[in-house]
């Protein structure tokens, strides 16, 4: 699997293990253990070269705790404005909801594969996400409303377990406003959820695809995205159309370490977005 | 030889040779000819390493230990980074590189090959680690041409060897009464021109070393049709005859349950493992956390952490492990880096406390494969 692999200007080829220092300008607590920090390099010379393309993510380094892969979750065409949406989990995630306002952090990035979307000007999406997917498919919601007309039919499915757990409830109206099909699902509803209860491949049956016109995005848990992936091949959705995230053990980004390996792939430069032709003859066999 | 070994200390080289330390032959900084395992030869098979003195063998008549140029050029522990915090901010340190280049008395012809693949993961992708560069651009290899086979190789089924034709800085072949010595750079030529007492001998003599390398050759691609003596161990060999697709299509055959009986998981194999590059980044800081160093460490695909993701570990199983294993070395790594991950060096098997043997494993999967 050798994909021709862009350096973003903001990686040094020659030493990539080089870092960027940024501050953290804004916090948002999404959910009870999700937040969104909005990071400001120091360098203005590096922030006028950071760019990103809908998928890629950033390495965040704390000093002394490690390093955690993290998708970009922001505009693309505001490389400015820079969102990393994180759920706390373990020493360097938990660490990070613990720093504040103005503190520091280190950076590398950004890396990895890219949804294709400026490939598909005049046909159909569907993003389908689940939980913290929803964070890496943003920046492909932005870049489509940035040029909505370019694009046919959009669909999003989005399901959380619980009404709690839906990232970026307030942005929804807007993305409906822009015709993009929003429809969201919980697993777990509560006295005040009166929207879809069920799982986000549940979804696809209202919809009225065309499956030559389709794309499919798809990141989230790797369960959900195999059913997602059954109901997109079950509507005769070429392979090739269907884009999946995948996530595995990242140590560093550059293809070094080889944590990140599933079969011929290496998930932080060949992916994380592979389409679900790439990744078949894997994607099912067991704790491959 | 001595002279040699001078010469490369003259130019600035720190010189690296084998020697006998604790029952094997490992790589160590090398002053005299007096430290080179003269008269040892080494018996290897599945699981067993052991020394033995033979009356006839030369100097470099043992094969390959546990070392390999490996720990030379990415080392088992390296620092990437130092920082230090600074009124509020991480000043950071790169890595220094002012060691002196090394000069490597020994890697065979397939220790060579598996530089060249070690070359590929971190010099050739779209990142280059620049620790790996430094130390790479520096080093010296004086390669050595094979006369001798252990049970375990098999280079002559990976095509690896045994007569390394590429590079070397300097290639030796050991005769009965002197050695000969191939350049393979310019800088080969220009120590070899330094060195105390060398002539150009006869024609005569280059002849003789190809003699000896296409008679082990010979000797090795005869192992296809002869059986070994009674009780003498199995002279190894591969059929890489569709190689690729005969694991990725079997990746739920049993075998890999059955080897997984009897696999430790140690990670023995991948650290002996001349092309294994798998490695991670710890922090390492003082008590008033303000000074990191990041440390890179080797760290194989046999642990759990290898696959750890916080929502599960996804390799769960020693039979998942050895298959990652056997499947990277050599079927993905051929997507990966358009060769094999294995040099056919036969380390893995003689270092596996159980002497799993992947030939053996292959062979298995392949007679029960229609
Ligand atoms: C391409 C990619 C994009 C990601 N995007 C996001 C995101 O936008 N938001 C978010 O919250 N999380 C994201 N993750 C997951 C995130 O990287 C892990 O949750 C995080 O590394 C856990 O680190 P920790 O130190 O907090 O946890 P620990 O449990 O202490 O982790 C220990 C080590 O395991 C590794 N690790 C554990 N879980 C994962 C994982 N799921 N993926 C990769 N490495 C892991 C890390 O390298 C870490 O060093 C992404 C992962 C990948 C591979
Ligand atoms: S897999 Fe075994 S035989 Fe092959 S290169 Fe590695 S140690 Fe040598
Ligand atoms: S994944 Fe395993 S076999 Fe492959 S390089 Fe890493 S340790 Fe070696
Ligand atoms: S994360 Fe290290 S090789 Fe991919």
């Amino acid at each position: 699997m050798k994909p021709n692999i862009q350096v973003a200007a903001t990686v040094d080829a020659a030493n990539p293990w080089a870092t960027h220092a940024v501050r953290i300008r804004a916090i948002e607590q999404e959910v009870s253990d999700v937040a969104s920090y909005e990071l400001e390099f120091e360098d203005s010379a590096v922030a006028e070269r950071f760019h990103f393309v809908p998928g890629q993510f950033n390495m965040l380094y704390l000093p002394g705790i490690g390093e955690s892969a993290i998708s970009i979750s922001s505009d693309p065409d505001v490389p400015q404005r820079l969102l990393h949406t994180v759920r706390a989990v373990g020493s360097v995630t938990r660490a990070l909801a613990r720093k504040q306002i103005g503190d520091q952090l280190l950076l590398r990035g950004p890396f990895g594969s890219a949804w294709p979307v400026d490939l598909f000007r005049g046909q159909d999406i569907v993003i389908a996400a689940g939980g913290l997917g929803l964070a890496p498919v943003r920046p492909v919601i932005h870049y489509i409303m940035n040029r909505r007309g370019e694009f046919g039919k959009v669909w999003l499915l989005y399901g959380a377990r619980s009404p709690d757990d839906l990232l970026y409830t307030s942005q929804y109206d807007c993305w409906r406003e822009t015709d993009i099909e929003t429809h969201i699902t919980v697993d777990l509803g509560d006295n005040q959820w009166k929207g879809n209860i069920g799982v986000v491949p549940s979804l696809f049956e209202r919809l009225q695809l065309d499956a030559s016109l389709t794309r499919v995005l798809t990141c989230g848990p790797e369960i959900m995205m195999r059913f997602v992936i059954a109901e997109c091949l079950a509507q005769k959705i070429d392979p090739k159309h269907i884009f999946v995230s995948m996530e595995r053990n990242m140590n560093c980004a550059l293809g070094f370490c080889g944590h990140c390996q599933l079969g011929p792939a290496f998930v932080c430069k060949d992916g994380p977005v592979f389409t679900y032709e790439q990744m078949e003859p894997y994607l099912n066999v067991e704790d491959f | 030889m001595q002279g040699l070994i001078d010469a490369l200390k003259e130019d600035g080289y720190r010189v690296i040779g084998p020697q006998v330390a604790d029952g094997a032959v490992v790589y160590d900084e090398l002053e005299s000819l007096e430290q080179l395992p003269l008269g040892v030869i080494d018996e290897q098979d599945g699981g067993v390493y052991r020394l033995a003195r033979r009356q006839d063998a030369g100097y470099f008549d043992h094969v390959v230990g546990p070392h390999s140029l490996k720990r030379y050029l990415f080392p088992p522990q390296e620092t990437l980074q130092q920082l230090q915090l600074k009124d509020g901010g991480w000043r950071v340190e790169p890595q220094q590189f002012d060691e002196p280049p090394l000069a490597v008395i020994g890697p065979r012809s397939c220790d060579l090959h598996a530089m060249a693949i070690q070359d590929r993961v971190f010099l050739e992708g779209p990142y280059v680690d620049p620790g790996y560069r430094a130390r790479r651009e520096g080093l010296f290899v004086v390669s050595v041409q094979c006369r001798r086979a252990a049970a375990t190789c098999f280079c002559h089924s990976m095509k690896t060897g045994p007569r390394a034709d590429h590079g070397f800085d300097l290639a030796l072949s050991e005769l009965d009464d002197c050695f000969a010595i191939e350049v393979g750079s310019e800088r080969g030529g220009r120590i070899l021109a330094a060195v105390d007492g060398w002539k150009p001998g006869a024609p005569t003599i280059v002849d003789r070393a190809n003699d000896q390398s296409s008679q082990l050759e010979r000797s090795m691609e005869q192992r296809s049709t002869t059986e070994a003596a009674p009780g003498a161990p199995k002279l190894r060999q591969l059929d890489t005859q569709d190689l690729r697709d005969l694991l990725l299509n079997n990746l739920d055959h049993p075998r890999w349950e059955q080897v997984a009986d009897r696999c430790l998981a140690c990670a023995n194999c991948t650290m002996v493992c001349p092309t294994c590059f798998c490695s991670s980044v710890s922090e390492v800081s003082d008590l008033t956390n303000e000074h990191v160093r990041r440390e890179r460490t080797w760290t194989s695909c046999f642990t759990a952490e290898h696959s750890f993701l916080t929502s599960g570990v996804v390799r769960n199983s020693t039979a998942a492990r050895y298959r990652q294993w056997l499947t990277h070395k050599l079927s993905t790594w051929i997507d990966q880096f358009d060769s094999s991950g294995c040099v056919g060096c036969g380390r893995c098997i003689t270092w596996c406390p159980v002497g799993i043997d992947l030939t053996e494993e292959v062979a298995a999967i392949r007679e029960t494969t229609k």
